[in-house]
């Protein structure tokens, strides 16, 4: 169980160099002890120290890895059950599965359409991570020839679904280098799961019937000395499944150690639409891994979108740099549109200036990475601000005409910033999804 | 082995609001635990839905939305009715013609409105005004006036308009709605300023200004997590239950609108855009929303279906 900060303060130099980021190094000891701060961060502690504080250091869900190279998983590392109080760490991995009961071509072509799951938000690309191949069949031959159709038709790791243990080497002979994620051990089987878990180095999913039995299997594993685990409750439901991740969560935090692991949670429910927001339940409520079925983008956009939303951190607003865009090849006749540097709000409006199919520039005001709205309501969104722009950035010498558009929710600032900078502004459409519109409308018309 | 069930001993629990009248009256609020943990605390109000009415055509829905009340969307009583028959716990009117932009609709003119569509269904009413504060304190003054003891729920309430909608909620009886825009204490405050003009706490919705899927639904979905917790740790002045005025943030985004043709790689539009409206519901259902205003029928569905199931106990 956890220390105090009192027990862990006696064990640092004392001397609150600053270091570590707190003020004093009782800071430091209390923020530990809240889960929020990890030894690691003092680069002068003694090893007696760390010793001493062993369990305590060490963070309250562990860090696991699954897969090799660039498209490797990384899971825990997680400190709080809320994400106003630190931002979650490690976005919730999503698998998608395969049936070895499939034929080759099938299991092929669903494969092909998981690698096609990628998508372009606000600049950055998000993807699934995973592929989880199942032994439906039960059979062990099936399930490696599955395996090895998977292997070589993605670059994801995958996940073995299997409780037969002959199953899973035969498997593993063709996938274990790639450190997939063995899926795994349950109370009957662990000793061979472990094993070749240990053989492999690969991560082990550990199986309880409930709760209680899955801290027992978690502590045979771990009296065997194998550590690398992803946790699961057995709860299908998406009611159960809620309950038991708030409570693993909740014991890993006390430094309950079986429980101290990721988890993979499970997408079982035969309605597709439900199904999909079963999984929206568990990416917001602390799952490691959500395993579903669907590789259909319409239900996978959705739930990358919110791992992303879950997952930013609460106290910094993504933002994009302050200075000329340029969508297309832009000319000296060329629109320019003003807009601010939230890098959501900026991606909106580039996504929908290169819908009109007409180059333009685009001038985000640095509002610290606000909105357009939010922007102006806090005084960072000014006319004085977006004539600073038009002046500084060089765009004067870029186009011949001296026409500006602004964000049609700004309307207001029009008049003033008219008078500041000398140049004809046209109000813009609300949305930016009416650019292309408006430009057919408003621009050299 | 067996594991010690960590529970919370919250202390206290979110105020009940009754909306509406009986035998028609719904209740909201009343959870004296994070939502769905059933093994904690008492969650005995199901989370409501209601579908969103406009006293004037929307000219920019998407075409899939507007399919589903073809025929009745320049007539809010019947459009009202369909969105009964479709299975709403409530009918969320929407002043929208009031808006000087608009038609600039008389306050006399939005009551009778409002008293005809109130007339011809039997769920609860909420009422909300066009957004310009000055017009929506005119606009539900006379629409508290002309459906005095009916309990409703009339809003936005905000910094700026509240006087006038809190006292009308005190002279005929009707429900607030408090909004702010994300931001917890200004959220306290005005619930200090309604309650300080004497309307009761279990009068009270709040309103956290609520962002789509995509487009800021983390601000408002941490707001409302902070809320709960205020609530069931005792502070009063955040313990009402919260709306999410959700339909029209959802419907506005690309991933909604976007159809299929324009948007192939997103799949289809139907389910994309269902699953826009179901996700950000149910994401808001887990940070603790109390009742939420959709506009899709399959929408209502889909989420009720998960609510229904979130709802069922779970024991240890
Ligand atoms: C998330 C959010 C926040 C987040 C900020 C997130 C961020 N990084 O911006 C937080 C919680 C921090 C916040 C704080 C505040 N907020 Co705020 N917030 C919102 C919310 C929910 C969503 C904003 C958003 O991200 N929208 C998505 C982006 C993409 O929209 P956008 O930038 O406007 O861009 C769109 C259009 O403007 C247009 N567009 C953009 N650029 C251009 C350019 C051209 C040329 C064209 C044609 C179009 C165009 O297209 C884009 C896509 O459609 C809105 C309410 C809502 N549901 O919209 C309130 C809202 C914007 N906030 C508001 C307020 C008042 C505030 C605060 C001042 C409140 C306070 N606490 O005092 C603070 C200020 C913070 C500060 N001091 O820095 C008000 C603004 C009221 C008004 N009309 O002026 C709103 C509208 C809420 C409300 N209903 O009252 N907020
Ligand atoms: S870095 Fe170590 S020694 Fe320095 S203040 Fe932090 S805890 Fe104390």
């Amino acid at each position: 169980m956890g220390l105090t900060g009192l027990e862990i303060f006696k064990q640092l130099p004392k001397t609150n160099c600053k270091d570590c980021g707190h003020p004093t190094c009782l800071a430091f000891a209390m923020a530990m002890a809240a889960g929020k701060a990890g030894l690691d961060q003092c680069p002068h502690v003694s090893d007696a120290a760390k010793e001493a504080l062993g369990a305590a250091s060490a963070p309250p869900v562990a860090l696991v890895k699954i897969g090799t190279g660039e498209k490797e998983v990384v899971l825990g590392n997680e400190t709080v059950l809320f994400r106003h109080d630190k931002r979650f760490e490690h976005p919730t991995g999503i698998a998608i599965s395969v049936c070895d009961t499939q034929n080759a071509e099938d299991i092929a072509a669903k494969i092909a359409q998981i690698n096609k799951l990628v998508f372009d938000r606000v600049g950055q690309i998000h993807q699934v991570n995973l592929v989880a191949v199942c032994n439906c069949s039960g059979e062990a031959d099936k399930f490696a020839a599955a395996v090895k159709i998977a292997v070589e038709n993605t670059g994801y790791p995958l996940v073995l679904i299997s409780e037969d243990a002959g199953a899973m080497e035969k498997a593993l002979e063709i996938a274990g280098a790639k450190k997939p994620l063995i899926c795994g051990a349950n109370a009957t089987n662990y000793e061979a799961m472990t094993a070749l878990a240990k053989k492999y180095d690969a991560p082990l999913v550990v199986k309880g019937a409930d709760l209680n039995d899955l801290a027992a299997v978690s502590e045979k594993v771990m009296a065997l000395g194998y550590k690398q685990l992803i946790l699961d409750s057995g709860a299908r439901e998406a009611n159960r499944v809620l309950a038991d991740q708030t409570q693993i969560r909740r014991q890993a935090l006390k430094r309950f150690r079986p429980f101290g692991y990721p988890t993979i949670t499970f997408v079982t429910n035969e309605d597709p639409v439900q199904a999909v927001v079963d999984a929206s339940v568990y990416i917001a409520k602390y799952a490691g891994i959500v395993v579903l079925d669907t590789a259909d983008p319409a239900d996978i956009l959705p739930l990358i979108t919110l791992r992303l939303n879950i997952y930013t951190d609460p106290q910094k607003p993504i933002a994009v740099e302050s200075k000329i865009y340029e969508i297309g090849n832009p000319g000296p006749d060329a629109p320019v549109y003003i807009t601010t540097n939230f890098s959501l709000t900026y991606f909106c409006v580039a996504g929908d200036v290169e819908a009109s199919r007409v180059p333009g520039y685009i001038l985000p005001v640095d509002t610290d990475g606000i909105s357009v709205l939010t922007g102006w309501a806090a005084g960072k969104f000014t006319p004085e601000k977006i004539t600073e722009m038009l002046q500084n950035s060089g765009i004067a010498d870029k186009v011949s005409h001296r026409k500006v558009i602004i964000p049609g929710g700004v309307a207001v600032l029009s008049g003033k910033l008219q008078e500041l900078s000398g140049w004809e502004v046209m109000v813009g459409p609300r949305e930016s999804a009416g650019i292309p519109s408006f430009l057919k409308q408003r621009w050299n018309a | 082995m067996a594991v010690t069930i960590a529970k919370e001993r919250w202390t206290s629990k979110v105020a009940e609001v009754v909306l509406g009248t009986e035998p028609n009256a719904v209740k909201i609020g009343g959870e004296s635990t994070l939502p769905f943990l059933h093994f904690e605390g008492e969650m005995n109000n199901y989370p409501k839905v209601a579908l969103e009415v406009w006293d004037m055509e929307p000219t920019e829905w998407p075409e899939m939305l507007t399919r589903a009340y073809a025929g009745v969307l320049n007539d809010p009583v019947a459009w009202a009715k369909k969105c009964v028959e479709y299975g709403a716990d409530m009918v969320c009117l929407t002043l929208v013609s009031a808006h000087p932009d608009n038609k600039d609709t008389s306050p006399e003119e939005c009551a009778r409105v409002a008293k005809a569509v109130a007339d011809a269904v039997n769920v609860p009413l909420i009422v909300l005004g066009c957004g310009v504060e000055e017009k929506d304190a005119q606009v539900l003054e006379k629409v508290a006036e002309a459906l005095s003891g009916r309990n409703l729920l009339l809003g936005l309430a905000t910094a700026e308009n509240y006087k006038t909608i809190t006292a009308a909620c005190m002279v005929h009886g009707h429900n607030i709605i408090a909004s702010t825009p994300l931001d917890i204490n200004l959220e306290k405050q005005l619930n200090i300023l309604i309650m300080e003009m004497n309307l009761a706490a279990d009068r009270i919705v709040i309103d956290p200004s609520v962002g789509a899927l995509g487009y800021g639904i983390e601000y408002a979905y941490s707001i409302m997590e902070r809320t709960r917790i205020g609530a069931l740790t005792g502070d009063k002045m955040l313990a009402m239950p919260v709306i999410c005025i959700l339909g029209q943030e959802v419907w506005k985004t690309k991933e909604a609108k976007n159809t299929t043709e324009e948007a192939p790689e997103w799949g289809n539009q139907e389910r994309r855009a269902i699953l826009w409206e179901v996700v950000s519901a149910a994401a808001f259902a887990q940070a603790g929303g109390s009742l939420f205003v959709l506009r899709h029928p399959e929408s209502l569905k889909q989420f009720r279906a998960h609510i229904e199931k979130m709802m069922r106990p779970v024991t240890y």
